[in-house]
């Protein structure tokens, strides 16, 4: 076994340095009855050789985006990720390193996360991000219970619009919080502000999602404007990589901004693990989830970073914490400031722009009816292909092309309505593959 | 070291990124971005210059011995680094149709069936991100059974051990339930008078790490799973230590009803500076209706993902879980196959002998064979030479180890709780040895040597307290504070750490 160094003259002396006679002999104190006979039912080891073979043959039964031209979205985009990413990541120190709690040990990723924070402050215009979260569905569940606490309410008001797992994380966390969800309807592919602002009376937050599930733009600001009328917190569900061209949630009334964040620096890889954000306006600090990195100085007077603001947190306040959470997402997040170092400003508003101009192009060259006229979208928009959108995804993905999501698993009377997502990785010459294999699809 | 957004100029920039003759499209006026955010600007050169030396200021397994006391910080092999990295795995969209995700279907199927074998139980499911979703989702399939059998109003209280890590009180509030702790008895095992005092039909159940986090199995556990069950009670298993007893003892076989396995602990994912971890659970028979949606199956040959639960909790994550983590461990446990007993024997093994070699110079609460871990005491030290468990910590840097966790468990005073895991050789065990009994001595002889320590590492020891107070959180660009000005203290919090 590779992993072990310990030979047997090794283990003889350790035996009796320690003053037992056998191995066996350690595990005394585990009561007969509870003992273990035999051996684990498990398939026999395999070499490394052997497990890189047996592995790769597992992932050659996977059709992955590099095998099949894909528009795929509904949460998960495939965006470009920078070599230098994978470079970072793969640096011992970080990838084997644990939890900062010993800061004279962690100054590299202590500093790294203080500038992920800070990141995460400029796309979203907080005052405040978590290390964070584990995804872009627990870190809803999360903002509720900070809702819930700082507006002593217990109503949580979701739009339809606010993608279904989010919306289910968040239900099934709220049996435990003690928290009435409720939920509204779309209007059209948008949340209306003022059926949002009739639930949102008495509630402790809303959540909507910008661009929203279907890729459609909403009028954010008047949704959060809804929420603050009825002294409700307005939480924004953004895509990281829309904010260099989309206004930042805390410029437009937001009390907190939350995501998935692996558009920025993650692979697809089957949903994880990637990393959720979490944001916020400074008056909520203290009741934030999970680490924060702070900045300090040392004996020497010499600036350095720590674990701070920790009384909020489990290993401390115990059953009083803000929340449970210990292990986060921290390598993902450490994948996202390299990404968007790589992007810088400009190339953020790039990729934005480049989504947004192949999405018009995608719409126009397939022609296909749009699931909801007269609305704008980034990078990502809902048409009608006149067949069950399962079919032609059949279809389509027999010639390679992998047309997008199916909407209608989550939405009734969307049976027929494909969800196409463009990213700066599609060609112009993509987009008339698609096209083509789409009139194709929906001709049989 | 200047963060990198003070090497920022305006104008640089790392990417290159495809351009299309295609008209702009422009965003509604009043959605508009009005500023751009202050991302860093630099060239490619500089951004990894940047990255690396933050890199050679932290400090990982691969850089040194690494005994973080419940965190099995154990070697990561590099092969499960390729593996994950497989276009089949790394490109794949979590919404592909399963005919076309079968690999990863497969793969997940398996490491379930794995460790519903490792954990003595029947079913698994791998959605929970980490060990603290884990232990929520454990109390929520507690409350939907209770509920499902008509006792969900009278059962309102989770008990759990004074040597709890802290994520287990905090899950516990998180689900709604009531909290009780019961005590620790002279030995280390649950105080079973205290226990028999506190169970009744109010309990939904136990919550508790066996060993515990004293690195100590707990002696009653048979009798503990009885008092529960003759209340109708079920019982939570914490799996943090489970890497004591792979092959050894099951938790199922102890008479566990739910478990969740912490992937990053026991098999092997690497921490990445605080994560990403996996979760899974595994239950018994009767809770398998209520784990989370959806869960993988197998028809056949066929692997599919089964949404019709109608008693489901519900989701608890995006999609199926965090898919890379499981290519690791189950690499990882396929590397070992059933000989992951020796893993297990052999971690106990290096803990034992860590033990026996360190007993003289320092306190052991309490005096048995420990299991992967042992908590000591720097109690002695303190009272006798006024130096704490956080100064041994830090004079531990100066010699190039990682310290221990310290001050956890709460039960022991100026606790220091090691473990050295099974891939430690014996020459690292020995000076890691030579170094805590140095420290030992240079307590007596030479105290301010631990008082002033570390002066080897890139920082002194910070002022947290300053840190809390100012809450700096984020870089100001203009109005960045400059917090030299004002006196640095060795201000530090004593509790560090728990779980």
């Amino acid at each position: 076994m590779g992993q072990l160094s310990l030979t047997d003259a090794d283990r003889e002396e350790m035996l009796a340095a320690i003053g037992v006679a056998s191995v066996e002999e350690l595990f005394r104190d585990i009561p007969a009855g509870v003992r273990f006979r035999g051996e684990l039912d498990l398939e026999p080891a395999l070499s490394e050789p052997e497990l890189v073979r047996h592995l790769e043959e597992l992932a050659a039964k996977n059709v992955d985006t590099t095998r099949e031209l894909s528009f795929l979205g509904a949460g998960i985009y495939d965006h470009y990720v920078p070599a230098v990413v994978d470079a970072v990541l793969q640096r011992g120190e970080f990838l084997t390193a644990y939890t900062p709690y010993q800061p004279e040990m962690s100054q590299g990723v202590l500093q790294a996360i203080f500038e992920y924070q800070t990141a995460i402050c400029e796309l979203t215009g907080m005052d405040v991000s978590n290390a964070s979260g584990y995804d872009g569905t627990t870190v809803a569940a999360d903002a509720c219970f900070v809702a819930k606490h700082a507006t002593g309410r217990s109503k949580i008001v979701l739009a339809e619009t606010l993608a279904p797992q989010v919306r289910q994380v968040v239900k099934t966390y709220a049996v435990g919080f003690g928290l009435e969800v409720v939920e509204v309807p779309h209007s059209g592919g948008t949340t209306d502000p003022e059926r949002l602002a009739a639930a949102a009376s008495g509630a402790a937050a809303v959540i909507f999602q910008q661009p929203n599930v279907f890729g459609i733009l909403e009028d954010a600001p008047a949704l959060a404007a809804a929420a603050n009328d009825a002294g409700a917190m307005a939480i924004a569900h953004v895509d990281p990589v829309s904010l260099g061209v989309l206004e930042a949630p805390g410029n437009y009334g937001c009390a907190m901004a939350i995501g998935e964040g692996q558009s920025a620096g993650n692979y697809q890889s089957y949903a994880g693990p990637h990393y959720g954000f979490l944001a916020a306006k400074a008056e909520y600090t203290r009741r934030l989830p999970g680490r924060i990195i702070g900045e300090t100085t040392d004996l020497n007077g010499e600036r350095g970073y720590v674990l701070t603001l920790q009384t909020r947190e489990q290993h401390i306040r115990r059953e009083k914490a803000t929340s449970n959470i210990t292990t986060n997402q921290t390598l993902l997040a450490l994948a996202g400031l390299v990404h968007l170092s790589w992007l810088g400003p400009q190339g953020l508003r790039e990729v934005g722009e480049t989504c947004m101009s192949l999405g018009a192009y995608a719409k126009e060259r397939l022609g296909l009816q749009p699931a909801f006229p007269g609305t704008a979208t980034f990078k990502e928009f809902a048409v009608r292909v006149g067949r069950p959108a399962r079919d032609v995804i059949r279809d389509a993905r027999a010639h390679g092309v992998h047309p997008g999501y199916a909407i209608g698993r989550g939405y009734e009377g969307m049976d027929d309505v494909l969800l196409i997502a463009v990213t700066e990785k599609r060609t112009p010459a993509d987009i008339d593959r698609l096209a083509q294999v789409l009139a194709e699809a929906r001709a049989r | 070291m200047k963060l990198i957004y003070e090497q920022s100029k305006p104008g640089r920039r790392a990417s290159t990124l495809p351009q299309y003759d295609l008209p702009a499209v422009e965003v509604p006026t009043e959605l508009r971005r009005a500023a751009p955010p202050r991302l860093p600007e630099l060239a490619e050169p500089e951004l990894v210059r940047h990255f690396t030396e933050l890199s050679t200021r932290n400090f990982g397994i691969d850089t040194g011995f690494y005994p973080l006391g419940s965190c099995t910080m154990k070697h990561n092999p590099r092969v499960n680094e390729r593996l994950v990295m497989l276009p089949g795995f790394k490109d794949l969209h979590p919404c592909q149709e399963e005919d076309g995700a079968q690999g990863a279907l497969e793969l997940m199927w398996r490491l379930q069936e794995i460790l519903q074998e490792v954990a003595g139980l029947h079913a698994c499911s791998l959605q929970p991100a980490a060990g603290s979703q884990g232990e929520l989702t454990g109390l929520m399939l507690m409350r939907a059974y209770f509920e499902d059998i008509g006792e969900g109003e009278q059962r309102d209280t989770i008990i759990t051990a004074d040597t709890a890590h802290g994520t287990n009180p905090a899950s516990v509030t998180m689900s709604g339930y009531k909290l009780e702790k019961v005590a620790t008895d002279a030995r280390g095992n649950l105080d079973v008078d205290d226990l028999r005092a506190k169970v009744n039909e109010r309990t939904a159940g136990l919550m508790l790490t066996n060993p515990s986090t004293l690195g100590l199995f707990d002696e009653h556990i048979e009798e503990v799973a009885a008092i529960f069950h003759d209340a109708g009670s079920l019982l939570y298993y914490d799996g943090a230590n489970l890497n004591a007893v792979c092959g050894i003892s099951r938790p199922g076989d102890m008479g566990f009803d739910i478990v969740h396995i912490n992937l990053h602990k026991t098999f092997s994912q690497p921490h990445g500076g605080g994560g990403p971890g996996g979760g899974p659970i595994v239950v018994r028979e009767k809770l398998e209706p209520f784990l989370p949606v959806p869960a993988v199956v197998r028809d056949g040959d066929e692997f599919r993902l089964d949404h019709d639960r109608p008693k489901s909790i519900g989701k608890v994550r995006g999609f199926t879980g965090p898919f890379g983590v499981f290519v690791r461990s189950y690499a990882y446990i396929r590397a070992y196959g059933p000989a992951l007993r020796e893993m297990s024997e052999v971690a106990v093994l290096n803990a034992n002998y860590l033990l026996a070699r360190l007993r003289d110079a320092y306190d052991l609460p309490y005096d048995r064979l420990c299991m992967h871990e042992f908590v000591l005491s720097a109690r002695a030290l303190k009272r006798e030479h006024g130096v704490s468990a956080l100064d041994v910590a830090k004079r531990l840097m100066d010699y190039g180890y990682h310290p221990p966790t310290i001050y956890f468990p709460l039960v022991v005073p100026e606790a220091l709780m090691i473990e050295p895991t099974e891939t430690e050789p014996k020459e690292r065990l020995d000076a890691f040895v030579d170094a805590m009994l140095a420290i030992a001595r240079e307590a007596a002889e030479s105290p301010e040597l631990l008082h002033d320590a570390p002066t080897t590492r890139p920082v002194r020891r910070l002022d947290e307290v300053k840190a809390a107070k100012r809450a700096v959180v984020k870089y100001g660009f203009e109005e960045h504070p400059d917090l030299s000005g004002e006196a640095g203290e060795a201000r530090q919090l004593e509790a560090q750490k728990g779980a």
